[in-house]
């Protein structure tokens, strides 16, 4: 086995052949005979009644085939939720219906009112500006509190009122944590916010709709993370296909980052006006429009209590949270700031009392979703945050406080309804002890000082639950899905193999990654496997990639298939090798017979299956295909240790990375190069939300960074070089691969640790400054010194 | 963008002709236009490029002024000026990236007089002159507000003159999103005066602090600013700084560019 292969190589990335010369086949390459395209004319206001919608003149314009507004929609169903939350009462979660063109109101800056389809696009942009829009102009609803407050201006006039759900988890630990706080030798409090943030990938959405008369069948395709999800979402609740008459396939996705695993309004109309025009359908958002229609992330707003008896044990933790939704519920909106949120409140510690409280909020703005991390970077940084204030209150070294409260002992059960499998939280802190060279911290201070610059270390520790997650459980929380994974192993007659995977690849490298697995298993080189994904007409029933899933989820998948494959193919060589098939061993490729010099090619195997000449006919079927679903019996939790020194430039504000350290524990690690990337690209969005990324509404809900002059993101200048590692490894007891997710620690652990050491350095120069909320923005930094 | 007509005329005088039809547009750089013209902002019948024009071409010295054709795109600035006039060869090299800087022209910049430009502050400050196809304006005159200047229609710059200072220097605090300036301030320091232009952050666009071009003439260093006060009045507030921040950054990026200056 060339050790540039396996599991535990770094095997350069194949896909990035095709990305790095212009080969990438993505959305937007593919284009139709007889295209049409759509342009959405989206409403400009945050909050109206829709009087009246006139495209007669428009319709009548050049290259125009038809213009749709929400009353053809009224007989399609509702975009769907797909998690239930139930209230604190016992009632289910208030859940309005999401029209595909709007109907009756618009409700926020970007809502499609209606969607021209014209031979091009420009035609169809013209024809959009003729269209007479009469809006009678309501209240934007913005502010969360004030959404809540009696009287307020109700976003859904159906509802009772502005608030999806008023959730309390858990419920039954309220009184006991209310006491504990009351009663606690010191509590630290905070308040703080979690900003909201445009997930912003490279390429924006994109969808086609096809739709073939000769079979009837539908066909959309689309910039998404989970393409079964997209067919089934759209399929079965909004345009009522049958999952036979429906493909849906994603090819190559530039970035998601969260915000393409949900179905959009966008997916369904084209799919439905392909049908309805017999044209295929094409829509490309611009940059400025998926400001407007992209679910945005995080924006939550909280106060956290921490509790500590006198020998600074945590004794209790209590939050409160409000949660803005947006102006609908997208896909996974409400599972957030709840179970990604909620559970992931006792971090890396014992504390014996947790309770969570969280208002789930509409408001006239872009609906909210999971973005890199989904509620693990908003329990983190209120978590963490917290620690690091506490520590300063009472006078002690953060970093001792923070070990002293660690779990140590596993399986951890947390107040907080996860079991942690297993890790070793101070191997992690050691670690980044020494490859962030914590000790020099102080001389680099001073040389620092002499520069005029005040420095600050901040650390933090996380934990996440990721490898998303067991059907079961998910079940009884109130998701509407399952969350197995999927994989097909096909081997051919000539012995190379291709992987259909439901697992999704917008950026992981799961092409490189995956063929490492079966080359470790097989014992032969990765070249000879092939990664399908994308495309319900050629991969079994997935769930897609978010959560940090792929390997840990549908590599499992993918090694359960691996193994029925190596079992039958074990048969076959033991009836070829005339021996038992218990005496069957292969390695480096090699079928042997323990204890001959018996032996058979991989290759003279999988040709067998397929010219069964010399086969146990009578006993096993030809071909070599097998195909597993994994369903994961427990989340599984990577953990670490991140340290940041930054520099604040006293003035002017201006805040500087001057060195970052990462020590994560994944498990397992498959190819370490891309799991650095990883956590490259994670800890680059933490330091943007940190320092510089923002999405902010006027009090009209327009939206004020609507464009990069304005939302600031981080760019290659603004970090420095990373020092990571992933030496401390807790293999995960409970997947084949020992492996844990590493795609969202970067973005979940940085941010705190990021703010943390402003703060020090800010405390350092002699300010009195406790908390400044993120983006840490020169001027901010600046107003809080004075 | 709408539909327009196209022209590239290949001397002064056509391009002049073709900008006198009704809603014809100059286009230099196209660094602010066709963005504008991409979200269907402006709807010109005619685009007018400048790139073809020999006589708004070249950058050279002559005596004791720099003479930059308004065709001059930031890079060819940055590169030519360098050795000659430090403070605006710094200036160019750090406008917007690569691209931008590649097809970006100094009169196409000054021209649109964006408030948060940064060639405005090198010309405050050198009080140079814009020279057009029919006259010269002196900078004082030139800038009259935000994207507002004192060009007539149809009218086309030339060329920048800059006289050329002993030392100078450009401190720019950059706007986290666009990176253009928050506050950006240029100083230039001739035998008998100090200029100190001051761009992003006034509310009427570029400025000369003429309390601080007295204070630096009399002791041009840091310290000499340490005494005075820059009014938040008038100041630009946004989502990236309140106008008290902008007055004191005006002030902090004047001593750093004093302390800096060569």
């Amino acid at each position: 086995m060339p050790k540039d292969h396996g599991i535990g190589a770094s095997t350069k990335r194949r896909e990035d052949v095709r990305f790095l010369t212009g080969d990438g086949h993505y959305t937007d390459d593919i284009n139709l005979h007889g295209q049409a395209y759509v342009h959405f004319l989206r409403s400009d206001v945050a909050h109206g009644r829709l009087v009246s919608v006139e495209t007669e003149e428009a319709a009548k314009m050049p290259g125009v085939l038809r213009i749709f507004t929400g009353k053809d929609f009224e007989a399609v169903g509702s975009i769907p939720c797909g998690w239930l939350i139930t209230s604190r009462d016992g009632q289910p979660m208030q859940e309005p219906p999401h029209p595909v063109l709007a109907q009756g109101k618009v409700r926020h800056v970007g809502d499609p009112i209606a969607a021209v389809v014209a031979e091009t696009y420009e035609q169809a942009r013209d024809a959009a500006e003729a269209i007479m829009v009469e809006i009678e102009d309501l209240p934007a609803v913005i502010d969360m509190k004030q959404a809540l407050a009696e009287g307020a201006t109700k976003v859904h006039d159906d509802l009772k009122d502005n608030l999806c759900y008023d959730w309390g988890f858990v419920e039954e630990n309220r009184e006991a944590v209310d006491k504990a706080i009351k009663e606690a030798h010191h509590v630290t409090t905070l308040e703080l916010r979690n900003q909201r943030l445009v997930a912003n990938p490279m390429e924006p959405r994109v969808a086609v709709g096809d739709y073939a008369r000769h079979n009837d069948e539908s066909t959309l395709y689309t910039t998404s993370q989970n393409p079964h999800v997209i067919r089934l979402l759209m399929g079965a609740f909004v345009l009522g296909i049958p999952e036979h008459k429906l493909r849906v396939a994603a090819p190559d996705v530039g970035g998601g980052f969260g915000s393409k695993i949900f179905h959009y309004a966008e997916e369904a109309f084209c799919t439905f006006a392909a049908k309805q025009l017999r044209r295929p359908v094409k829509w490309t958002s611009s940059r400025a429009e998926a400001f407007i229609s992209d679910a945005q992330g995080r924006d939550h707003v909280t106060k956290i209590e921490l509790a500590l008896d006198k020998d600074n044990n945590f004794t209790a933790l209590r939050t409160e949270t409000y949660a803005n939704m947006g102006a609908y519920l997208s896909t996974f909106s409400t599972s957030v700031p709840t179970w990604l949120h909620g559970t992931l409140m006792a971090g890396n510690y014992k504390t014996p009392l947790i309770y969570v409280n969280v208002k789930a909020v509409f408001t006239n703005t872009v609906p909210v979703d999971a973005y890199r991390g989904a509620g693990r970077p908003e329990a983190t940084y209120q978590l963490e945050r917290v620690i690091d204030k506490a520590a300063r209150e009472l006078g002690v070294d953060p970093l001792a406080l923070r070990r002293q409260n660690f779990v140590t002992e596993f399986p951890y059960a947390t107040p907080v309804a996860v079991e942690y499998d297993t890790g070793d939280y101070n191997a992690t802190l050691d670690k980044l002890e020494e490859i962030a060279d914590l000790k020099g911290f102080e001389a680099r201070r001073k040389e620092s000082e002499a520069k005029g610059k005040l420095r600050g270390l901040g650390v933090n520790c996380y934990i996440e639950a990721c490898g998303i997650a067991p059907s079961n459980l998910v079940g009884q929380l109130g998701a509407r899905a399952g969350l197995y994974e999927s994989a097909t192993v096909r081997v051919n007659a000539t012995g190379g193999l291709v992987v259909m995977t439901g697992s999704h690849s917008h950026g992981q490298g799961h092409e490189t990654t995956f063929p490492q697995v079966i080359a470790d298993m097989i014992g032969i080189d990765a070249n000879m496997v092939e990664i399908e994904h994308g495309d319900t007409a050629n991969t079994p029933m997935g769930m897609g990639t978010y959560g940090s899933r792929s390997i840990a989820v549908g590599g499992s998948a993918m090694v359960r298939a691996a193994e029925k494959v190596i079992a039958k193919a074990k048969k076959i060589a033991a009836h070829m090798m005339e021996a038992s098939e218990g005496d069957i061993e292969l390695k480096d490729g090699q079928f042997t017979v323990a204890g001959t010099d018996k032996s058979l090619a991989w290759g003279d195997v999988t040709l067998a299956a397929y010219v069964p000449h010399n086969y146990p006919l009578e006993e096993l079927e030809p071909g070599l295909e097998e195909t597993a679903f994994y369903d994961p019996s427990n989340f599984t939790y990577p953990a670490g240790a991140y340290a940041c020194e930054v520099e604040v430039d006293p003035e002017t504000g201006k805040v500087t990375v001057e060195r970052f350290a990462a020590a994560d524990d994944f498990g397992n690690v498959i190819n370490p190069m891309i799991v650095e990337g990883q956590v490259h690209g994670g800890i680059a969005q933490g330091v943007g939300q940190a320092l510089l990324e923002s999405c902010v509404y006027d009090e009209t809900g327009q939206l004020l960074t609507g464009t990069y002059m304005d939302y600031a993101m981080p760019r290659a200048g603004d970090l420095p070089s990373y020092v990571v590692d992933h030496s401390c490894r807790t293999p995960c007891t409970h997947n084949p691969l020992g492996v844990k997710g590493c795609g969202e620690a970067g973005a979940i652990a940085s941010p705190p640790t990021v703010v943390n050491a402003v703060i020090d350095a800010l405390q350092s120069g002699g300010h009195k400054v406790d908390h400044i909320d993120m983006p840490v923005s020169p001027a901010r930094v600046w107003q809080a010194m004075q | 963008m709408y539909a327009f007509e196209f022209e590239r005329p290949g001397s002064l005088d056509a391009a002049v002709k073709a900008l006198q039809e009704e809603d014809a547009q100059a286009l230099g750089g196209g660094q602010t236009l066709i963005p504008t013209l991409k979200q269907r902002l402006a709807m010109p019948s005619k685009l007018v490029s400048l790139k073809g024009i020999a006589e708004l071409q070249g950058i050279a010295q002559e005596g004791d002024v720099l003479k930059v054709g308004g065709g001059s795109t930031h890079g060819a600035v940055a590169r030519e000026t360098k050795g000659i006039f430090a403070g605006l060869s710094l200036m160019a090299s750090k406008i917007g990236d690569p691209a931008v800087r590649n097809r970006g022209t100094m009169g196409g910049s000054l021209a649109n007089n964006d408030p948060a430009a940064c060639y405005p502050a090198a010309l405050m400050a050198t009080r140079g002159t814009v020279v057009t196809n029919t006259r010269e304006i002196a900078a004082e005159e030139y800038f009259q507000g935000l994207f507002t200047t004192a060009l007539e229609e149809g009218e086309i710059i030339t060329s920048i003159r800059f006289p050329l200072p002993e030392k100078s220097n450009y401190q720019k605090f950059e706007q986290p999103a666009s990176r253009f300036p928050l506050v950006g301030v240029f100083v230039a320091k001739y035998g008998d005066r100090v200029g100190v232009g001051v761009t992003g952050a006034s509310e009427d666009g570029v400025f000369a602090w003429k309390e601080a071009e007295e204070a630096l003439a009399g002791n041009f260093a840091p310290e000499a600013v340490d005494d005075l006060w820059v009014s938040a009045e008038g100041m630009m507030s946004d989502l990236h700084g309140t106008a008290e921040y902008r007055a004191h950054l005006v002030k902090v990026m004047t001593k750093r560019a004093v302390a800096a200056a060569e």
